[in-house]
């Protein structure tokens, strides 16, 4: 009975091990044919032009945009929240709002991308009319506000695993709700926080819909959010729409913005695991 | 420092702090709302743009280029179909790797290899799983763009999570249930089958649940694997009425889905097709929504009536 | 650290568990020294439940006064109304009044704010809790919520203090480093120099030694003696030899009651009451 279960354990490792050796071989041959020099060197990337440029810069430039737009909002807002549930809201009303605020992050991305381009881009428009159709600042306020309960959440049960005995010594010392949040509970609670902010840099990265909807499917070397520009999920995605002979240049080039984004997100997964382990051997 | 002088500093700084936490008490409430209004303003766009687009015939028709008389048919059946298929792998494989992790894997350098993986595969971008599916589904094992390889590509997106829900809600098992049952003379396996499953099923109902309302919203991997989006036929019944009764032609078939029809409304101009999107979305948050209430009423349930 | 006498004033008696009190000359007596806290019918409910009953005490300046008593008598309750500790928690009620000195100041007063009064008191706790941060700042902290900014300021008193819990020495190189880093012992010195640093009214410490090891335990109890003639101390203690090597003045409760209030020296060796007498010579603890 038990190989039934063990089998089980494996599959997990099976399927990054799938991921892994699909993105290396189906990769592989556009290393081959483009020296790696190049995805530095050029300045677009338009693999499938008839004269081709691999300069991976314009879609991390886009992917790093976004992000930052996103982060702009969820770690304020989301860190504010935490800090609001945790020391702040009473018992009865924290546990009314974290599982409504689950249900954020559980929208289908492509509802908010619907929503992005066709509800909060016209009313951005008001404000600032040159804003064009796709913009990165679209695309990444909402993906903002998809990644706040991923902030609050860790953050709130970071912040609430730090004993009660240590803020007792703030408290007795004169100092007020905000003053142990800020000074003794925030500081205590930073490593458990740190990977809050990581995991959502890394949900940012990754996300595909909402910027492909929204921010537009060319890429572009800019670090204006108020432009449009593509990023590297968006790419594979404009791709992928059409026509993908197995093999072709332009094929092989989706998998090798989808290495790209496995390393990065690689990167900071590990980092935010990292952390977490950090904050619960410390606490 | 005088008395006199002193208290009234005191005093003075005392006041303050209150004040700001007063402050800030109210920006948190504030924000908060503010926060969950965004959901319920997402909700009430979809709404007001699509609601009136939902009826019968929205729901039993094909896409078609003519916006007003497009439908749904195609969409939900297809994601209906690929839920079959990804509830088929990511529920037991899920279940037993969670029970093999919990209570069985030694504690060792493999298994914590295991568990920085399954991190790591939570966190991973959901367009990644489409591009291994491509490459390892649809031509290494030459599924082709096919249900079968869409669901399977889902199934190995939420997998993490259904194995997460079940390791937690085991883990919440105190020790001395295990401990009981083994001093009794159970067998491992007998432990949990008899003990410790029926306890978690609160916790592991609400994963699954969970991890199939995620796949039922995920487009990115369908799109990389070649999900059509103007697919103007259903794939090919499971049941017959002539033998051998049972086909499993319909795996093979290629499909569409409601995010991916949703998207391709999305990108397309024009107020009705927007009309469209927003019918679709609407019914995608009503799925979505009445999933995600359930697992958390379930949750709910589940720790209110086992009180160790 | 205190003489013992060449004859000893107080032979031991048939129960030898009775702690020996401190030699006279270490501790002048109640009537001459003023007094610092001035608690009068003082009721605390924890919801529907009353944790301290009519509870009437003076507490002189300048002294250490012990509250003794078994588990549950509120001795730690009450310590706690002192700076206003259960506001922090919902469901519990003060009645009676606290007046602190100077000032006539109403610590239960219906507009009295809290912060306030934690200003003026210092507390240290059972377990040492030394913030995530540096000994400096941990140091500081207090001073910074009192307003004080300037870094001379700041070092200087941040020295006084630390000197005064007898921690300067050992630390004055590593001011800088995380307090995590420091031993036990050396962490409850830190929360002590901690909260004295804002010279307050009056210290209050929560069985501060029942985590430490005997060394780091005497060390303190050395400190708390030293630190009674800058300021007013109130120990609670379950250990009634501490209770009886370092204070001056001992209160005995029992049930949410005051039992017997009176000189450590008198409490102990003449108990006037027949509780008071049981649980000092062990029927109960």
């Amino acid at each position: 009975m038990v190989w039934i279960l063990r089998i089980g354990g494996w599959a997990s490792v099976l399927v990054t091990f799938g991921i892994i050796v699909t993105l290396v071989t189906e990769s592989a041959p556009f290393f081959a044919k483009v020296p790696l020099i190049r995805l530095v060197k050029d300045t677009m990337w338009t693999p499938l032009f008839s004269e081709p440029q691999y300069g991976i810069g314009a879609l991390l430039a886009g992917t790093m945009v976004t992000t930052l737009v996103a982060l702009s909002v969820a770690v304020p807002l989301g860190t504010i929240l935490a800090i609001y549930l945790s020391e702040f809201a009473p018992s009865r009303f924290r546990e009314l709002v974290k599982p409504m605020l689950e249900l954020l992050s559980a929208v289908p991305t492509v509802v908010y991308g619907y929503f992005a381009l066709l509800a909060l881009t016209p009313l951005l428009q008001k404000i600032y009319p040159d804003l064009p159709q796709f913009s990165m600042l679209s695309a990444g306020l909402i993906m903002g506000i998809m990644i706040v309960p991923y902030v609050t959440s860790l953050g709130e049960d970071s912040m609430r695993s730090v004993p009660m005995l240590l803020r007792e010594g703030a408290y007795a010392l004169g100092d007020g709700k905000l003053g142990v949040a800020v000074r003794v509970v925030f500081p205590g609670a930073f490593s458990g926080l740190a990977a809050a902010y990581v995991l959502a840099i890394s949900r940012a990265v990754g996300e595909t819909m909402i910027v492909a909807i929204a921010a537009g499917l060319q890429p572009r070397m800019t670090i204006n959010p108020l432009e449009s520009a593509a990023t590297v999920t968006a790419f594979i995605v404009q791709v992928s729409l059409g026509d993908l002979p197995h093999g072709s240049i332009g094929y092989q080039s989706i998998f090798v913005a989808g290495a790209m984004l496995f390393l990065l997100t690689l990167g900071f997964n590990l980092a935010g695991h990292g952390l977490r382990k950090k904050f619960h051997r410390a606490s | 420092m005088l008395p006199e002088k002193r208290a009234h500093e005191l005093e003075r700084r005392a006041h303050r702090r209150r004040s700001i936490d007063r402050w800030f008490g109210r920006l948190g409430m504030v924000l908060t709302l503010t926060t969950l209004g965004i959901l319920a303003v997402l909700l009430l766009n979809l709404a007001v743009n699509g609601l009136s687009r939902i009826d019968w015939h929205f729901l039993t028709s094909f896409p078609s280029r003519r916006a007003a008389e497009a439908g749904i048919l195609s969409a939900w059946v297809g994601t209906l179909l690929l839920m079959i298929v990804t509830a088929s792998v990511a529920i037991p494989f899920g279940i037993a790797a969670g029970i093999y992790l919990e209570e069985y894997a030694p504690k060792n350098r493999w298994t914590d290899f295991i568990e920085i993986n399954i991190a790591n595969l939570a966190g991973v971008p959901s367009i990644l799983y489409g591009l291994m599916a491509l490459g390892l589904f649809v031509y290494s094992f030459r599924f082709g763009q096919s249900i079968l390889s869409g669901g399977l590509a889902l199934a190995c997106l939420v997998l993490p999570i259904v194995i997460v829900a079940t390791r937690e809600s085991l883990r919440s098992i105190p020790a001395m249930i295990r401990e009981a049952a083994f001093a009794l003379g159970a067998t491992r396996w007998q432990a949990v089958w008899h003990h410790l499953l029926p306890y978690s099923t609160g916790g592991i109902a609400t994963g699954v649940i969970l991890a199939m309302s995620r796949a039922i919203g995920e487009s990115a991997p369908l799109i990389t694997i070649g999900a059509l989006t103007f697919i103007a036929f259903l794939p090919p019944p499971a049941l017959h009425s002539t033998p051998p009764f049972v086909s499993f032609e319909w795996l093979f078939s290629p499909y569409s889905a409601l995010p991916i029809q949703m998207f391709n409304w999305v990108s397309r101009p024009g107020e009705e097709f927007q009309a469209n999107a927003a019918a679709a979305g609407l019914v995608l948050m009503v799925i979505t929504l009445s999933m995600n209430g359930a697992a958390i009423l379930i949750r709910r349930r589940a720790q209110r009536n086992i009180t160790w | 650290m205190s003489t013992v006498p060449a004859q000893d004033p107080n032979p031991p008696s048939a129960s030898s568990t009775r702690p020996r009190p401190p030699s006279p000359a270490a501790s002048p007596s109640a009537d001459q020294a003023s007094i610092k806290v001035s608690i009068r019918n003082l009721n605390f409910f924890y919801g529907s439940h009353q944790v301290l009953r009519g509870v009437s005490l003076d507490i002189p300046a300048y002294q250490v006064t012990a509250l003794i008593g078994p588990s549950g008598c509120g001795k730690t309750t009450l310590l706690r109304c002192l700076n206003r500790m259960h506001d922090l928690y919902p469901g519990n009620r003060y009645e009676g009044t606290v007046q602190l000195q100077p000032g006539n100041t109403d610590i239960l007063g219906p507009g009295m704010d809290p912060i306030q009064v934690r200003m003026r008191c210092g507390m240290v706790f059972q377990k040492p809790n030394p913030f995530p941060k540096s000994i400096y700042e941990n140091v500081a902290y207090g001073l910074r919520l009192q307003g004080m900014n300037r870094r001379r300021d700041l070092d200087e008193r941040v020295e006084k203090a630390l000197r005064e819990a007898a921690l300067w020495e050992e630390v004055k190189s590593r001011l800088h480093q995380l307090a995590h880093n420091l031993s036990g012992g050396q962490q409850q010195r830190l929360c002590i120099a901690r909260a004295i640093a804002t010279d307050p009214d009056v210290v209050l410490f929560d069985e501060p030694t029942s985590a430490l090891d005997p060394i780091a335990t005497s060390k303190i109890e050395e400190l708390i003696v030293e630190l009674k003639k800058r300021v007013t101390v109130i120990i609670v203690t379950h250990n009634l030899q501490q209770a009886g090597r370092i204070s001056d003045m001992t209160a005995f409760m029992y049930l949410g009651e005051l039992i017997e209030f009176g000189e450590t020296n008198r409490v102990f060796t003449n108990p006037a009451k027949p509780q008071t007498e049981d649980y000092i010579s062990g029927r109960f603890g």
